[in-house]
Protein backbone atom coordinates (compact mmCIF):
# COMPACT_ATOMS: atom_id res chain seq x y z
CA UNK A 1 0.00 0.00 0.00
CA UNK A 2 1.35 3.24 -0.95
CA UNK A 3 0.63 6.16 1.91
CA UNK A 4 -1.80 8.42 0.26
CA UNK A 5 -0.92 12.10 -0.76
CA UNK A 6 -2.51 15.00 1.07
CA UNK A 7 -2.04 18.83 -0.06
CA UNK A 8 -3.59 22.44 1.68
CA UNK A 9 -7.11 21.46 0.33
CA UNK A 10 -7.24 18.07 2.46
CA UNK A 11 -4.87 18.67 5.42
CA UNK A 12 -7.71 19.55 7.53
CA UNK A 13 -9.81 16.70 6.47
CA UNK A 14 -7.48 13.74 6.12
CA UNK A 15 -4.72 14.89 9.28
CA UNK A 16 -6.32 17.35 11.59
CA UNK A 17 -9.93 16.14 11.57
CA UNK A 18 -8.87 12.13 11.32
CA UNK A 19 -10.17 10.18 14.07
CA UNK A 20 -7.55 7.54 14.03
CA UNK A 21 -3.79 8.35 14.71
CA UNK A 22 -1.93 9.76 11.58
CA UNK A 23 1.52 10.60 10.80
CA UNK A 24 2.44 12.84 7.98
CA UNK A 25 5.52 12.47 5.79
CA UNK A 26 7.05 15.64 5.21
CA UNK A 27 8.87 14.99 1.81
CA UNK A 28 10.08 16.31 -1.57
CA UNK A 29 11.14 14.77 -5.17
CA UNK A 30 14.84 16.30 -4.63
CA UNK A 31 15.33 14.62 -1.45
CA UNK A 32 17.50 11.66 -1.08
CA UNK A 33 16.98 10.20 2.06
CA UNK A 34 12.71 11.20 1.61
CA UNK A 35 12.80 8.95 -1.33
CA UNK A 36 14.69 5.75 0.37
CA UNK A 37 12.50 6.05 3.03
CA UNK A 38 9.06 6.13 1.51
CA UNK A 39 9.15 2.12 0.88
CA UNK A 40 9.94 1.92 3.79
CA UNK A 41 6.73 4.09 5.24
CA UNK A 42 4.44 2.69 3.09
CA UNK A 43 5.19 -1.13 4.11
CA UNK A 44 4.78 -0.04 8.25
CA UNK A 45 1.63 2.00 6.86
CA UNK A 46 0.70 -1.58 5.07
CA UNK A 47 1.82 -3.72 8.16
CA UNK A 48 -0.58 -1.15 10.84
CA UNK A 49 -3.27 0.02 8.71
CA UNK A 50 -5.71 -0.72 11.90
CA UNK A 51 -3.91 1.58 14.43
CA UNK A 52 -1.96 4.01 12.04
CA UNK A 53 -2.38 6.19 9.22
CA UNK A 54 0.21 7.31 7.25
CA UNK A 55 -0.22 10.44 4.34
CA UNK A 56 2.73 12.72 2.52
CA UNK A 57 2.87 16.11 2.20
CA UNK A 58 5.06 17.33 -0.42
CA UNK A 59 6.71 20.25 0.85
CA UNK A 60 7.30 21.89 -2.72
CA UNK A 61 3.58 21.80 -3.56
CA UNK A 62 2.58 22.99 0.19
CA UNK A 63 4.95 25.41 1.54
CA UNK A 64 2.67 27.29 3.93
CA UNK A 65 2.41 24.00 5.87
CA UNK A 66 5.54 23.19 5.95
CA UNK A 67 6.06 26.62 7.35
CA UNK A 68 3.02 26.29 9.32
CA UNK A 69 4.90 23.36 11.02
CA UNK A 70 8.48 24.69 11.52
CA UNK A 71 10.17 21.78 8.85
CA UNK A 72 13.44 22.32 8.53
CA UNK A 73 14.84 19.20 7.77
CA UNK A 74 13.45 16.60 5.58
CA UNK A 75 11.92 14.09 5.80
CA UNK A 76 10.31 14.97 8.62
CA UNK A 77 7.40 12.52 9.93
CA UNK A 78 5.05 14.24 12.59
CA UNK A 79 2.25 12.06 14.33
CA UNK A 80 -0.65 13.74 14.99
CA UNK A 81 -3.33 12.96 17.33
CA UNK A 82 -6.84 14.86 17.55
CA UNK A 83 -5.25 17.64 15.02
CA UNK A 84 -1.79 17.76 17.97
CA UNK A 85 1.48 17.00 17.01
CA UNK A 86 2.69 13.91 19.68
CA UNK A 87 5.73 12.72 18.15
CA UNK A 88 8.01 14.03 15.62
CA UNK A 89 10.86 11.78 13.69
CA UNK A 90 13.25 13.65 11.83
CA UNK A 91 15.65 11.92 8.91
CA UNK A 92 15.56 8.81 6.94
CA UNK A 93 16.11 5.60 9.13
CA UNK A 94 15.91 1.72 8.59
CA UNK A 95 12.71 -0.03 9.54
CA UNK A 96 13.46 -1.37 13.06
CA UNK A 97 14.47 2.00 13.70
CA UNK A 98 11.82 3.84 12.55
CA UNK A 99 9.25 1.22 14.18
CA UNK A 100 11.05 1.74 17.40
CA UNK A 101 10.60 5.14 17.49
CA UNK A 102 6.58 4.66 16.35
CA UNK A 103 5.96 1.98 19.17
CA UNK A 104 3.51 3.96 20.70
CA UNK A 105 1.12 4.45 17.69
CA UNK A 106 1.59 0.63 16.32
CA UNK A 107 0.81 -0.97 19.28
CA UNK B 1 26.72 -20.69 0.54
CA UNK B 2 28.27 -17.31 -1.77
CA UNK B 3 31.90 -16.59 -3.13
CA UNK B 4 31.20 -13.23 -1.85
CA UNK B 5 29.37 -11.06 -0.33
CA UNK B 6 29.89 -7.17 -1.14
CA UNK B 7 28.72 -4.55 1.68
CA UNK B 8 28.74 -0.89 1.06
CA UNK B 9 26.42 0.56 -2.23
CA UNK B 10 29.06 3.52 -2.92
CA UNK B 11 31.18 3.98 -5.72
CA UNK B 12 33.56 0.97 -4.20
CA UNK B 13 30.74 -1.33 -3.37
CA UNK B 14 29.32 -1.11 -6.63
CA UNK B 15 32.74 -0.91 -8.79
CA UNK B 16 33.69 -4.18 -6.87
CA UNK B 17 30.48 -5.75 -7.75
CA UNK B 18 30.33 -4.82 -11.38
CA UNK B 19 34.04 -6.26 -11.14
CA UNK B 20 33.09 -9.83 -8.88
CA UNK B 21 30.08 -9.87 -11.36
CA UNK B 22 31.76 -10.32 -14.50
CA UNK B 23 34.52 -12.74 -12.69
CA UNK B 24 31.10 -15.47 -12.13
CA UNK B 25 31.20 -14.50 -8.68
CA UNK B 26 27.64 -13.76 -8.67
CA UNK B 27 27.66 -11.48 -5.62
CA UNK B 28 25.16 -9.86 -2.99
CA UNK B 29 25.57 -6.48 -2.34
CA UNK B 30 23.94 -5.28 0.98
CA UNK B 31 23.05 -1.49 -0.10
CA UNK B 32 21.46 -1.02 3.10
CA UNK B 33 17.98 0.10 3.93
CA UNK B 34 18.05 4.03 3.54
CA UNK B 35 20.96 5.12 2.54
CA UNK B 36 21.45 2.76 -1.12
CA UNK B 37 24.24 4.86 -3.50
CA UNK B 38 26.26 6.49 -0.38
CA UNK B 39 27.04 9.93 0.06
CA UNK B 40 26.73 10.80 -3.60
CA UNK B 41 22.89 10.50 -3.59
CA UNK B 42 23.27 13.67 -1.16
CA UNK B 43 25.39 15.38 -3.48
CA UNK B 44 24.07 17.70 -6.74
CA UNK B 45 26.64 17.75 -9.52
CA UNK B 46 29.89 15.27 -9.97
CA UNK B 47 32.04 16.92 -12.20
CA UNK B 48 35.32 15.52 -11.40
CA UNK B 49 33.80 11.83 -12.56
CA UNK B 50 35.79 10.98 -15.40
CA UNK B 51 33.54 10.35 -18.90
CA UNK B 52 31.22 12.64 -17.96
CA UNK B 53 32.40 15.70 -19.66
CA UNK B 54 29.68 17.90 -18.77
CA UNK B 55 29.01 16.38 -15.76
CA UNK B 56 26.22 14.05 -13.85
CA UNK B 57 24.21 14.32 -11.05
CA UNK B 58 25.14 12.34 -7.44
CA UNK B 59 22.45 10.29 -7.57
CA UNK B 60 22.13 9.41 -11.49
CA UNK B 61 25.73 8.86 -11.53
CA UNK B 62 25.06 6.31 -8.57
CA UNK B 63 21.68 4.29 -10.50
CA UNK B 64 24.44 4.12 -13.62
CA UNK B 65 26.52 2.01 -11.05
CA UNK B 66 23.88 -0.05 -9.64
CA UNK B 67 22.46 -1.04 -13.22
CA UNK B 68 26.04 -2.03 -14.50
CA UNK B 69 26.73 -4.00 -11.22
CA UNK B 70 23.40 -5.65 -11.97
CA UNK B 71 23.75 -5.91 -15.55
CA UNK B 72 25.95 -8.71 -14.73
CA UNK B 73 24.21 -10.38 -12.01
CA UNK B 74 25.18 -8.84 -9.02
CA UNK B 75 22.42 -9.75 -6.41
CA UNK B 76 21.11 -6.10 -4.49
CA UNK B 77 19.73 -6.43 -0.96
CA UNK B 78 18.14 -3.56 0.69
CA UNK B 79 19.00 -4.00 3.81
CA UNK B 80 20.80 -3.01 6.73
CA UNK B 81 24.11 -5.42 8.42
CA UNK B 82 23.94 -5.90 11.55
CA UNK B 83 26.10 -8.35 12.52
CA UNK B 84 29.42 -9.84 10.88
CA UNK B 85 31.36 -13.00 11.80
CA UNK B 86 34.36 -12.93 9.54
CA UNK B 87 36.96 -15.21 11.58
CA UNK B 88 37.51 -18.61 9.34
CA UNK B 89 36.66 -20.04 6.20
CA UNK B 90 33.14 -18.80 5.61
CA UNK B 91 32.05 -15.60 6.63
CA UNK B 92 28.50 -14.83 8.15
CA UNK B 93 26.44 -11.60 7.61
CA UNK B 94 23.06 -11.08 9.52
CA UNK B 95 20.83 -8.50 8.33
CA UNK B 96 18.39 -6.52 9.82
CA UNK B 97 15.46 -8.80 9.00
CA UNK B 98 17.34 -11.85 10.74
CA UNK B 99 18.67 -13.61 7.49
CA UNK B 100 21.90 -15.05 7.99
CA UNK B 101 24.14 -15.11 4.66
CA UNK B 102 27.26 -17.09 4.09
CA UNK B 103 30.45 -16.15 1.67
CA UNK B 104 33.54 -17.22 1.06
CA UNK B 105 34.88 -13.70 1.01
CA UNK B 106 33.80 -10.55 2.28
CA UNK B 107 34.19 -7.03 0.87
CA UNK B 108 33.53 -4.83 3.44
CA UNK B 109 32.83 -0.95 1.89
CA UNK B 110 30.69 0.82 4.35
CA UNK B 111 32.21 4.13 3.68
CA UNK B 112 32.07 7.01 6.33
CA UNK B 113 29.75 9.13 7.69
CA UNK B 114 29.12 12.90 8.63
CA UNK B 115 31.51 14.29 11.50
CA UNK B 116 29.60 15.63 14.47
CA UNK B 117 30.41 18.98 16.06
CA UNK B 118 30.62 17.67 19.58
CA UNK B 119 28.06 19.66 21.27
CA UNK B 120 25.94 18.84 23.65
CA UNK B 121 23.16 21.05 22.25
CA UNK B 122 23.73 19.25 18.67
CA UNK B 123 20.79 16.25 18.94
CA UNK B 124 18.45 18.46 20.56
CA UNK B 125 18.89 21.43 17.27
CA UNK B 126 19.10 18.61 14.51
CA UNK B 127 16.69 19.16 12.20
CA UNK B 128 15.35 22.39 14.06
CA UNK B 129 18.00 24.81 11.85
CA UNK B 130 21.42 22.30 12.71
CA UNK B 131 21.46 20.25 9.22
CA UNK B 132 24.11 17.62 7.66
CA UNK B 133 22.42 17.86 4.04
CA UNK B 134 22.30 20.76 2.10
CA UNK B 135 20.20 19.63 -0.74
CA UNK B 136 17.53 18.03 1.57
CA UNK B 137 17.12 21.41 4.10
CA UNK B 138 18.34 24.25 2.06
CA UNK B 139 14.97 24.96 0.56
CA UNK B 140 13.89 25.72 4.14
CA UNK B 141 16.16 28.28 4.46
CA UNK B 142 14.93 31.06 2.06
CA UNK B 143 16.35 34.36 2.70
CA UNK B 144 17.99 33.67 5.73
CA UNK B 145 21.02 34.00 6.97
CA UNK B 146 22.58 30.64 7.38
CA UNK B 147 26.37 29.05 7.75
CA UNK B 148 28.56 26.14 6.38
CA UNK B 149 31.04 24.90 9.24
CA UNK B 150 33.99 23.31 7.11
CA UNK B 151 37.07 24.33 4.81
CA UNK B 152 37.11 21.26 2.26
CA UNK B 153 35.13 20.23 -1.54
CA UNK B 154 31.82 19.17 0.51
CA UNK B 155 32.02 22.27 2.59
CA UNK B 156 32.27 24.69 -0.86
CA UNK B 157 29.80 22.83 -2.33
CA UNK B 158 27.48 23.00 0.17
CA UNK B 159 27.84 27.02 0.31
CA UNK B 160 27.61 27.23 -3.04
CA UNK B 161 24.46 25.06 -3.37
CA UNK B 162 22.65 27.32 -0.48
CA UNK B 163 23.21 30.65 -2.02
CA UNK B 164 20.25 29.85 -4.46
CA UNK B 165 17.95 29.68 -0.94
CA UNK B 166 19.76 32.10 1.94
CA UNK B 167 20.43 35.76 1.48
CA UNK B 168 24.01 35.19 3.18
CA UNK B 169 25.77 32.45 3.99
CA UNK B 170 28.83 32.44 6.24
CA UNK B 171 31.74 29.72 5.52
CA UNK B 172 33.54 29.20 9.15
CA UNK B 173 36.42 27.67 9.17
CA UNK B 174 39.04 26.76 11.74
CA UNK B 175 41.90 27.54 9.74
CA UNK B 176 43.13 30.15 7.47
CA UNK B 177 43.11 28.10 4.14
CA UNK B 178 40.89 25.58 2.73
CA UNK B 179 41.34 22.15 1.85
CA UNK B 180 39.26 22.67 -0.59
CA UNK B 181 39.92 22.39 -4.53
CA UNK B 182 41.22 25.52 -5.99
CA UNK B 183 37.87 25.51 -7.92
CA UNK B 184 35.54 25.11 -5.71
CA UNK B 185 37.51 27.54 -3.34
CA UNK B 186 37.03 29.81 -6.06
CA UNK B 187 33.48 29.40 -7.03
CA UNK B 188 32.88 30.43 -3.25
CA UNK B 189 35.31 33.21 -3.15
CA UNK B 190 33.38 34.81 -6.39
CA UNK B 191 29.86 34.37 -4.82
CA UNK B 192 28.57 37.29 -3.20
CA UNK B 193 26.42 35.94 -0.42
CA UNK B 194 29.22 34.22 0.80
CA UNK B 195 31.39 35.52 3.62
CA UNK B 196 34.43 33.57 5.17
CA UNK B 197 34.92 33.68 8.97
CA UNK B 198 38.64 32.29 9.03
CA UNK B 199 39.93 30.66 11.86
CA UNK B 200 37.02 30.08 13.71
CA UNK B 201 35.14 27.17 15.61
CA UNK B 202 31.82 26.80 16.99
CA UNK B 203 32.12 26.88 20.75
CA UNK B 204 28.49 26.57 21.26
CA UNK B 205 24.98 26.84 19.07
CA UNK B 206 22.06 28.95 20.75
CA UNK B 207 18.26 28.29 20.33
CA UNK B 208 15.89 26.50 22.87
CA UNK B 209 13.65 25.27 19.96
CA UNK B 210 15.60 25.92 16.58
CA UNK B 211 18.79 27.46 15.80
CA UNK B 212 19.56 31.64 16.48
CA UNK B 213 22.95 31.93 16.51
CA UNK B 214 26.38 30.69 17.60
CA UNK B 215 29.27 31.36 19.39
CA UNK B 216 32.50 31.06 17.93
CA UNK B 217 34.95 31.05 19.03
CA UNK B 218 38.85 32.77 17.23
CA UNK B 219 41.05 29.47 17.47
CA UNK B 220 44.12 31.51 17.33
CA UNK B 221 42.74 34.31 20.11
CA UNK B 222 40.70 32.19 21.76
CA UNK B 223 38.29 35.13 21.93
CA UNK B 224 34.24 34.62 21.83
CA UNK B 225 32.08 36.31 20.06
CA UNK B 226 27.93 35.93 18.90
CA UNK B 227 26.51 35.21 15.55
CA UNK B 228 22.98 35.43 14.74
CA UNK B 229 21.93 32.64 12.38
CA UNK B 230 19.08 30.57 11.62
CA UNK B 231 20.62 27.73 10.25
CA UNK B 232 23.43 25.65 10.49
CA UNK B 233 25.29 23.26 8.28
CA UNK B 234 28.07 21.05 9.15
CA UNK B 235 30.47 19.73 6.79
CA UNK B 236 33.68 18.81 9.23
CA UNK B 237 34.32 15.68 7.48
CA UNK B 238 34.02 12.04 8.18
CA UNK B 239 34.83 9.61 10.06
CA UNK B 240 34.88 5.66 8.78
CA UNK B 241 32.12 3.56 9.95
CA UNK B 242 34.01 0.47 11.48
CA UNK B 243 31.52 -0.41 13.79
CA UNK B 244 30.66 -3.60 12.36
CA UNK B 245 34.17 -4.92 12.46
CA UNK B 246 35.26 -3.19 15.30
CA UNK B 247 37.64 -6.23 17.76
CA UNK B 248 37.71 -8.33 14.03
CA UNK B 249 39.64 -6.23 11.79
CA UNK B 250 42.83 -4.28 12.41
CA UNK B 251 42.51 -0.82 12.32
CA UNK B 252 45.05 2.40 11.72
CA UNK B 253 45.40 5.15 13.96
CA UNK B 254 42.98 6.94 11.66
CA UNK B 255 40.44 5.08 12.56
CA UNK B 256 40.29 3.40 8.83
CA UNK B 257 40.22 -0.58 8.08
CA UNK B 258 44.33 -1.51 7.81
CA UNK B 259 45.27 -3.18 4.92
CA UNK B 260 48.61 -4.34 3.55
CA UNK B 261 50.36 -2.29 1.10
CA UNK B 262 48.60 -1.34 -1.93
CA UNK B 263 46.40 -4.18 -1.91
CA UNK B 264 42.62 -4.13 0.01
CA UNK B 265 44.01 -6.96 2.27
CA UNK B 266 42.65 -6.54 5.81
CA UNK B 267 44.18 -8.58 8.80
CA UNK B 268 42.00 -11.70 7.84
CA UNK B 269 42.19 -13.73 5.68
CA UNK B 270 39.21 -13.27 2.67
CA UNK B 271 38.28 -10.42 3.98
CA UNK B 272 38.72 -7.42 1.87
CA UNK B 273 38.45 -3.69 2.38
CA UNK B 274 37.23 -0.77 -0.16
CA UNK B 275 36.68 2.97 0.01
CA UNK B 276 36.23 5.65 2.43
CA UNK B 277 36.69 2.41 5.12
CA UNK B 278 40.22 2.20 4.34
CA UNK B 279 41.11 6.31 2.65
CA UNK B 280 41.66 8.85 5.47
CA UNK B 281 42.97 10.71 2.61
CA UNK B 282 42.09 10.60 -0.80
CA UNK B 283 38.27 10.24 -0.15
CA UNK B 284 36.78 10.70 -3.90
CA UNK B 285 34.03 8.71 -5.90
CA UNK B 286 37.17 7.73 -8.58
CA UNK B 287 39.56 6.63 -5.72
CA UNK B 288 36.92 4.61 -4.00
CA UNK B 289 35.87 3.12 -7.20
CA UNK B 290 39.59 2.36 -7.91
CA UNK B 291 39.77 0.83 -4.31
CA UNK B 292 36.33 -1.41 -5.03
CA UNK B 293 38.42 -2.83 -8.42
CA UNK B 294 41.13 -3.71 -5.91
CA UNK B 295 39.11 -5.32 -3.73
CA UNK B 296 37.48 -7.63 -6.27
CA UNK B 297 40.44 -8.50 -7.62
CA UNK B 298 42.17 -9.76 -4.43
CA UNK B 299 38.90 -11.56 -3.72
CA UNK B 300 38.75 -13.09 -7.10
CA UNK B 301 42.39 -14.49 -6.82
CA UNK B 302 42.06 -15.34 -3.00
CA UNK B 303 39.36 -17.57 -4.61
CA UNK B 304 40.93 -19.52 -7.32
CA UNK B 305 43.78 -19.90 -4.70
CA UNK B 306 41.34 -21.56 -2.01
CA UNK B 307 39.26 -23.20 -4.74
CA UNK B 308 40.05 -26.73 -3.39
CA UNK B 309 36.02 -26.11 -1.16
CA UNK B 310 33.47 -25.22 -4.27
CA UNK B 311 30.08 -24.05 -3.07
CA UNK B 312 27.27 -26.19 -3.20
CA UNK B 313 25.62 -25.62 -6.77
CA UNK B 314 21.95 -25.47 -5.56
CA UNK B 315 22.56 -22.04 -3.29
CA UNK B 316 25.06 -20.81 -5.33
CA UNK B 317 22.30 -20.32 -8.59
CA UNK B 318 19.03 -20.67 -6.47
CA UNK B 319 19.60 -16.62 -5.62
CA UNK B 320 19.94 -15.69 -9.52
CA UNK B 321 16.80 -15.33 -11.68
Amino acid sequence: MTARAVDQSTFEQEVLNNSKTVMVDFWAEWCGPCRAVSPILDQIATEHSDKLDIVKLNVDENPQLAMKYQITSIPAMKVFQQGEVVKTVIGAKPKPALEADLAAYLA
Amino acid sequence: MRDVIIIGSGPAGFTAAIYAARAELQPMLVASSVEVGGELMNTTEVENFPGFPDGIMGPELMGKMQAQAERFGTEVVYDDVVKLELEGDVKRVTLGSGDVHEARTVIYATGSAYRKLGLPEEDRLSGHGLSWCATCDGFFFKAKEIAVVGGGDSAMEEATFLTRFASKVYIIHRREELRASKIMQQRAFDDPKIEFIWNSEIAAIQGADAVTGVTLRDTVTGAERELPLEGLFVAIGNDPRVHLVHGQLDLTDEGTVAVQGRSSKTSLPGVFAAGDVLDPTYRQAVTAAGSGTVAALDAEHYLAAHADAPASPETEFAVVN
